[in-house]
């Protein structure tokens, strides 16, 4: 498109417009990575370039759907939370993910590095393929010997090539004395390539070329497959922007980083902000948000010499705190300590692909051997039994099997990428398939950690004006749910006057000349009741309690029927009150629950029951889950989660809903049911081509035929996964 | 037989002209967002504008 505008093209009046957007879809220079969880389709993906576009400051916005991201590059002013928040009220929900750790360009490269080596194979293979048909079809002589030095030519450069990675893969086995599947790999690649080109110098009748070549092309698909789903979900799972606050503000309002900060020095944690560091409150009057670190769904009053943690949530008043410990010290450190100690426990599982090889590779290469010493010990003719030899270690090498498991968590994984769940371990699909027994926390995971208002409808009318007119005034989060509910019923505020909220006790007015206060009962001389709740007094009249029950995740309820169906045990394990915990047990249907779990005592009870025996799968979120999670079989966190929790988890969960659990188990279940019947389907191939290769009667045709049917076999019955499991 | 002397060479160079083009394709990152690029041209963003 030119960039002179010709006025007699009515087209050409609209296209500055047109073409200021579609350059904006080129991003240059990256400056936030977004994820979308919940996109999928072409009006998402102009709905969202769209919308980003649209906001001041935004130069460039591109979304890649198979990753399901954002790309955005914006001016200096820009705030991500701007962002963020005009994606979420257009319908899109986004998370921040951290731009400068994902390493895009480095991950690419090697993805295009492995692409690039299976186009030079598969150009290889086929030409040489075409030859060989030739061959096999009758061609004699000296046409067959240059075939086969044609083939050579293109075979053997090919291979030095494309093949390099099994090569280093398997001398680094060998330098560490081990033997894994990349060694009998290579040797029936090399072999077979040197024994080819000897055949070809002795103008011999056979040459295993295109076999070697396939055998390269194939297994570099199933590499690839491999790579591509780890990628994937290694990038999004690690980078969703940390939850930590690396830096403190100062008394004096200076920022530093959390490793300057000392011990005894005064930090300053503004409403909202999260607590950087352990101490003491010395001055202010707040409420704690402490559900990340106990669970507890109810904010804890704090005041002067109340003890803080790193990780909580200060909500309504300014607090100065003494620093008593700090970095390594602090509460978060200490709990990240009995992760790495619980995790230790669970990296000895080894997947099903592993446990193959163990026994695959030894036994091929001592068949090749046997089948080379009984033909030199039979006949005598070393060149024969050598012929057979590499014929027995073609058609025995993991053709298949290189393919059988990374075409199956390939079809599983982007199966549950698309239902919303990020797969971060490799194994982690294997170990959910033997789970018996599920453990949930309760706030944050079944629930949002987000009050609701449970009894708006028993208050009178003029009290529930007057106590949304007072919630207006508050951040609080019980404030906000009041003030939503009462909205959403329609009700009008009333004209509450002189509005001021106390720190850590609630909000005061004037109304009608009486002072009328919204807050904690100690505060309105009420009596608590035993839940969760915040009280109304008018004047001198009796206290009036608006009750909260804690809101369900969307999709929980789905979720634990799901798993019930499914024959599961399900545990609730919280660090809340009994009272809290009861009843959601019984709002959500699970007869087994325990309240008031410490940390410690959360990755007790799940190791207790995988010593009885059971495979515990751990959903939780907080930091007081971390130690059960990383203690359990399988661990399954939200997005919404801490980053440590994040970490220990074997997926994550990228939409709000929970509803995914449930498909979850049941493709886990069937991915693994795949991956051995394509074990069986290798092994039934091998078990007829063996024998005949054993007896000396393989041609490289016979070879070639064996080697694509089992693969393309294994590879469509891995696809099966993707429809109805 | 001699056609061969012109054949083999011929079917190689075209193979080498796919494989080039392959090596473009992936140069030009067209494999890095297949789903988005499938649904892509589904919207109606580009069409009186293709994008350069």
């Amino acid at each position: 498109m030119s960039e002179v505008q010709i006025s007699a093209c009515p087209a050409c009046v609209a296209a500055p417009a047109a073409e200021e957007a579609a350059h904006a879809r080129d991003v240059q220079d990256t400056r936030f990575v977004l994820s979308l969880p919940a996109i999928y389709c072409a009006a998402c993906i102009s709905g969202v370039e769209r919308e980003l576009t649209k906001q001041p400051g935004v130069r460039a916005a591109r979304v890649n759907l198979t990753l399901k991201r954002a790309q955005i590059e914006a001016e200096e002013s820009v705030s991500v939370d701007n962002l963020i928040s005009a994606l979420t009220s257009a319908g899109y929900e986004a998370y921040e993910l951290d731009a400068s750790a994902i390493s895009a360009t480095e991950t690419d490269k090697k993805g295009r590095a492995i692409l690039t080596r299976i186009a030079v194979s598969g150009f290889a293979m086929m030409n040489v393929m075409l030859l060989s048909v030739a061959v096999w079809s009758g061609a004699s002589d000296v046409t067959r010997d240059l075939f086969h030095w044609i083939s050579a030519a293109i075979a053997l450069p090919a291979i030095a090539y494309a093949a390099q990675p099994f090569f280093v893969s398997a001398w680094g086995a060998l330098r560490a004395k081990r033997l894994n599947m990349d060694v009998p790999i290579s040797l029936a690649i090399l072999l077979a390539g040197g024994m080819s080109l000897f055949e070809t110098m002795e103008s011999g009748h056979h040459a295993y070329f295109d076999a070697a070549l396939s055998l390269t092309f194939f297994l570099l698909s199933g590499r690839y497959l491999d790579y591509r789903t780890r990628s994937v979900a290694r990038s999004a799972a690690e980078e969703l922007a940390a939850l930590e606050v690396p830096r403190a503000t100062l008394v004096d309002g200076t920022v530093v980083s959390i490793k300057d900060i000392a011990k005894g020095d005064f930090v300053r944690v503004v409403p909202g902000a999260r607590v950087p560091v352990d101490g003491i409150v010395v001055e202010g009057a707040s409420e704690l948000d402490r559900s990340l670190l106990t669970g507890e769904s109810l904010p804890v009053e704090a005041g002067v010499d109340t003890v803080v943690s790193a990780g909580e949530v200060n909500l309504t008043g300014p607090l100065v705190v003494k620093v008593t410990a700090a970095g390594e010290d602090s509460s978060l450190h200490r709990m990240a300590d009995l992760v790495a100690m619980a995790e230790t426990s669970r990296n000895k599982y080894t997947s099903l692909a592993d446990r193959a090889a163990q026994f695959y590779a030894p036994a091929v290469h001592l068949l090749a051997l046997a089948a080379f010493l009984g033909w030199v010990v039979a006949t005598g003719d070393i060149r024969l039994a050598l012929n057979i030899a590499v014929a027995v270690l073609i058609i025995t090498c993991p053709c298949a099997l290189g393919l059988a498991v990374p075409a199956v968590t390939t079809a599983a994984s982007g199966r549950l990428f698309r239902a919303g769940m990020l797969i971060k371990s490799s194994t982690a699909i294997e170990r959910l398939a033997e789970v018996d027994t599920v453990v949930f926390d309760k706030t944050g995971t079944l629930t949002e950690g987000r009050p609701e208002l449970s009894n708006l409808s028993d208050i009178p009318k003029d009290m529930q004006s007057v106590a949304m007119a007072l919630a207006a005034g508050s951040a609080h989060p019980l404030s906000l749910a009041l003030f939503d509910a009462a909205r959403a019923a329609d009700v009008m505020p009333a004209a509450v006057t002189d509005i001021r909220e106390v720190p850590g006790q609630g909000v005061e007015g004037q109304f009608e000349g009486q002072t009328v206060r919204l807050g904690r009962a100690t505060w309105l001389g009420a009596d608590a009741l035993g839940q969760t709740a915040t009280y109304l007094k008018v004047g001198d009249a009796e206290a009036v309690a608006f009750t909260f029950i804690d809101h369900l995740r969307e999709g929980a309820d789905e979720a634990v029927a799901a798993l019930k169906k499914q024959g599961k045990d399900v545990v609730l394990l919280s660090g809340d009150g009994p009272a809290a915990v009861a009843e959601l047990a019984t709002r959500i249907g699970i007869d087994a629950w325990d309240a008031e779990c410490l940390p410690e005592t959360k990755a007790l009870r799940v190791a207790e029951l995988t010593r009885s025996g059971r495979k515990v799968l751990m959903v939780g979120d907080g930091l007081n889950d971390t130690a059960a999670l990383a203690a359990a079989h399988v661990s399954i966190s939200p997005a919404s989660a801490l980053e440590a929790t994040r970490v220990v988890s074997d997926m994550v969960l990228l939409g709000k809903s929970l509803a995914p659990l449930g498909e979850a188990t049941q493709v886990s279940v069937s991915a693994t049911k795949r991956i051995k019947e394509n074990f069986n389907i290798a092994a039934l191939y091998n078990l007829v081509a063996i024998p005949i290769a054993l007896a000396g009667y393989a041609t490289p045709l016979a070879a070639a035929l064996a080697m694509s049917a089992s693969s393309v076999t294994v590879s469509l019955n891995a696809l099966r996964l993707r429809g109805k499991p | 037989m001699n056609v061969l002397v012109y054949l083999i060479p011929i079917s190689i160079f075209l193979g080498g002209l796919g494989l080039a083009a392959f090596f473009w394709t992936i140069r030009s990152r067209q494999y890095d967002d297949p789903d988005g690029d499938a649904n892509r041209i589904l919207t109606g963003d580009y069409d009186d504008h293709p994008k350069d």
